[in-house]
């Protein structure tokens, strides 16, 4: 025990725990709790729905000045804009006409912009205000706080997480059936093969294994662009009369994923055919077992266990994909990882990243747990 | 005792290891730039000869996350960048959010001796950049485009279009290929009609568009012949024209015009020598020689006289090209950005 502790503080350290933060930023966000003290502290006393009153319109005023003041106005315009689109410009253009020497009163600011008479926008406001908020999480899964309190479905224009995690299951679906039809005989071929044509046919499967996603994903476009290596193949053969379009769909994507998972769907199908002796189906013939019964009552069984793990290993891999679709794929082949990515590099909104994120693990570790029960996770053969 | 022979050796190695970067402290500057192209201009033209002249070691980072890289580091209270270079739309909104250095001018260079807009709050300009359309010379060879919102018309030229997958610029031109006229761009854009409007040119060749993120890729994607055409930042199309004699052509008329940006992370390790960086820079002999290396304009008023004869006709800003030129408006991008971008990948991924 004492010998792995160092691995598991590794771990803990570098692992467990910046997700856990990271994740955290989907739930907890202060920003807005911070910026709206008064704001807060007014809505609280006035409990119904809707359009506040005065006292709070003259609360929200003064925290706006004060957020002008100390730097915060932008990131909790910013934040309430995640929230609630298009309320950035409105509180910014706010916050700079305000003037500091009277209170702010609901008539002057609704005839100002009328955003400010809008139920949706104090819907918005009271749920952002406490620092722990649902908020985020809604939005990853297309659903909202409606000013009555209650969860509904975001409107439909915006409405596109549940297609793109529909998409990235599908897609992750389709590419570890691919591989295991593609993989199946083929680690059947080098299992029951001997000696060095098995070696070196092992070697042509672990060499690209070797090589960097990135890299190989770059091989792939100067093999599908419409100028690439088979457009000129195809056209050269006279096949085809104009080049297809490969680079940029949904097929292209498919191909050069299941190229890259391939070894992780094949190598624990083909350790666990190493453990089976051919004798067994030998036996089988001797009992008087046709071919297909054979395989599919003596050798099927033995082999299930590797098959279920190289799908898992290959299907919870394809959840993941980032660079590939990026690359290769269209827009419309885009993954839930590159939503996330461009909301933590382009946007800068954290909180939807990690909230997307959260979903995405929830519903991989739901749906290891479905796997593992229905098979049986001590049955399955990793390695 | 040779095993306490070993461990006394390697701890004088880690002190000396520990001890390196404290002494060297003073001497080094650590910039993150875009990459490519650019970066290496920038680097002909600044990063060596201002480590030469002051004695110090230049640290290069290449990033295309630009912002996001700064806001990470200044939230978690170890930065290690002491300049950075952005667009301006980020410089306006990082500035706002509090994680840029707002720069005291008196260390720098005069403000008003900048081009209108590129001396900011939290960031000062570096250069002049259009965004313009390029095609290859080798594809299209019987009527070639002659304005950018040629992207527009399938008809006269079928094939696929390189893009960039922003919603900037493409807005605009969609809008101007609907007929807006160009100083009215962004009053329309303000409006939800407007946006809608622009959307819906853009859906008539959704299908016909490649998109591309990094600068580099407008090149590659004109050199395998991609794309028949596609918009581009014009050095990047320039460059293989000068140096590999490439059949490429740039589109001038409808350019949109912008600055690049260089900013100051908030705790940034080397604060007095990133503002002697951005006064270097800001020096007009040297602001005008990044131009030597890519057709890139300065953006201080008084370098115009030291931009080379031969690189004035390449420049964005050359009287030529400025005629249905749209200079970008950074205010509206950092205002509307956040809801027009995310509006736009909602589009994109339909």
């Amino acid at each position: 025990m004492l010998l792995v502790a160092p691995l598991f503080v590794l771990l803990l350290l570098s692992f467990c725990l910046p997700i856990a933060a990271l994740l955290a930023r989907a739930v907890y966000d202060p920003t807005m709790h911070d910026a709206l003290p008064r704001t807060a502290a007014a809505l609280d006393a006035s409990p119904d729905r809707g359009v506040p009153d005065d006292a709070v319109f003259a609360a929200f005023g003064e925290d706006l000045q004060a957020a002008k003041q100390n730097d915060t106005l932008y990131n909790l315009a910013k934040d309430l804009n995640n929230l609630l689109p298009a309320a950035r410009s409105h509180v910014l253009r706010t916050a700079r006409g305000l003037s500091p020497d009277r209170p702010l009163t609901r008539a002057e600011l609704t005839a100002l912009d009328p955003f400010w008479g809008d139920s949706q926008t104090w819907s918005a406001i009271r749920n952002g205000v406490p620092s722990f908020t649902t908020g985020y999480l809604l939005a990853a899964i297309d659903l909202r706080w409606t000013p009555a309190g209650s969860i509904g479905a975001v409107p439909p224009d915006q409405a596109i997480y549940r297609a793109i995690f529909a998409r990235t299951f599908a897609i992750a679906a389709g590419v570890t059936l691919i591989t295991l039809v593609l993989g199946f005989p083929l680690a059947w071929l080098l299992a029951n093969l001997s000696g060095p044509t098995a070696a070196r046919l092992i070697l042509l499967v672990l060499l690209p294994f070797w090589t960097s996603i990135l890299v190989r994903t770059a091989a792939w476009t100067v093999l599908l662009q419409r100028s690439g290596i088979l457009n000129e193949l195809l056209l050269g053969l006279h096949a085809i009369d104009h080049p297809i379009d490969l680079m940029y769909t949904r097929a292209g994507l498919i191909i050069a994923m299941v190229h890259i998972q391939l070894p992780f769907t094949l190598l624990p199908i083909y350790s666990s055919m190493r453990t089976i002796s051919p004798s067994q189906m030998r036996a089988a013939y001797s009992l008087g077992a046709r071919p297909f019964a054979a395989f599919r009552r003596v050798y099927l069984p033995q082999v299930m266990p590797g098959v279920m793990a190289g799908c898992l290993l290959t299907f919870i891999l394809c959840l993941g994909y980032f660079i590939t679709p990026a690359l290769v794929g269209g827009p419309a082949d885009q993954l839930i990882a590159n939503f996330i990515s461009n909301y933590i590099n382009i946007d800068l909104n954290w909180q939807m990243a990690a909230a997307l994120s959260f979903i995405l693990l929830a519903l991989t570790l739901g749906l290891f747990a479905v796997f593992a029960r229905m098979f049986g996770i001590d049955r399955m053969k990793l390695i | 005792m040779k095993s306490i022979g070993c461990l006394g050796l390697i701890a004088c190695a880690a002190a000396a290891v520990a001890a390196w970067p404290a002494g060297a402290q003073q001497q080094q500057l650590t910039i993150a730039s875009a990459g490519g192209a650019w970066q290496q201009a920038q680097r002909n033209a600044w990063y060596t000869p201002f480590a030469q002249k002051l004695g110090i070691k230049f640290n290069e980072e290449e990033t295309s996350a630009g912002m996001a890289r700064v806001q990470a580091m200044v939230q978690a209270h170890n930065v290690t960048d002491d300049v950075v270079t952005v667009d301006t739309a980020q410089v306006l909104a990082a500035c706002d959010s509090g994680i840029l250095v707002r720069l005291d001018w008196s260390k720098i260079a005069p403000r008003e001796g900048f081009l209108p807009g590129a001396a900011r709050d939290c960031g000062m300009g570096l250069d002049v950049y259009g965004d313009v359309l390029a095609y290859n010379t080798d594809v299209v060879k019987s009527e070639p485009p002659t304005s950018v919102l040629a992207l527009f018309d399938t008809k006269r030229w079928p094939g696929k279009r390189g893009m960039q997958k922003i919603a900037a610029n493409n807005l605009e031109w969609a809008l101007e290929a609907d007929g807006v006229p160009t100083d009215q761009v962004y009053k329309v854009l303000a409006t939800p009609q407007g946006v809608d409007r622009a959307f819906a040119k853009l859906d008539t060749i959704k299908n016909d568009i490649v998109w591309w993120q990094a600068g580099a890729q407008p090149p590659q994607l004109l050199a395998s012949r991609e794309v028949v055409m596609t918009t581009a930042w014009n050095g990047r199309i320039q460059n293989p024209i000068d140096h590999e004699h490439a059949p490429f052509k740039i589109v001038w008329d409808n350019e949109i015009i912008e600055y690049d940006m260089i900013s100051i992370p908030k705790g940034s390790p080397h604060l007095d020598l990133a503002y002697q960086y951005l006064a270097y820079v800001a020096q007009p002999e040297n602001n005008a020689r990044l131009g030597v290396f890519i057709p890139y304009g300065p953006v201080v008023k008084d370098a115009t006289e030291f931009v080379p004869k031969d690189t004035l006709p390449k420049l964005p800003t050359a009287p030529d090209h400025m005629k249905a030129a749209l200079p970008i408006d950074m205010e509206f991008w950092a205002d509307y950005g956040q809801d027009l971008n995310k509006r736009f990948n909602d589009w994109l991924a339909k």
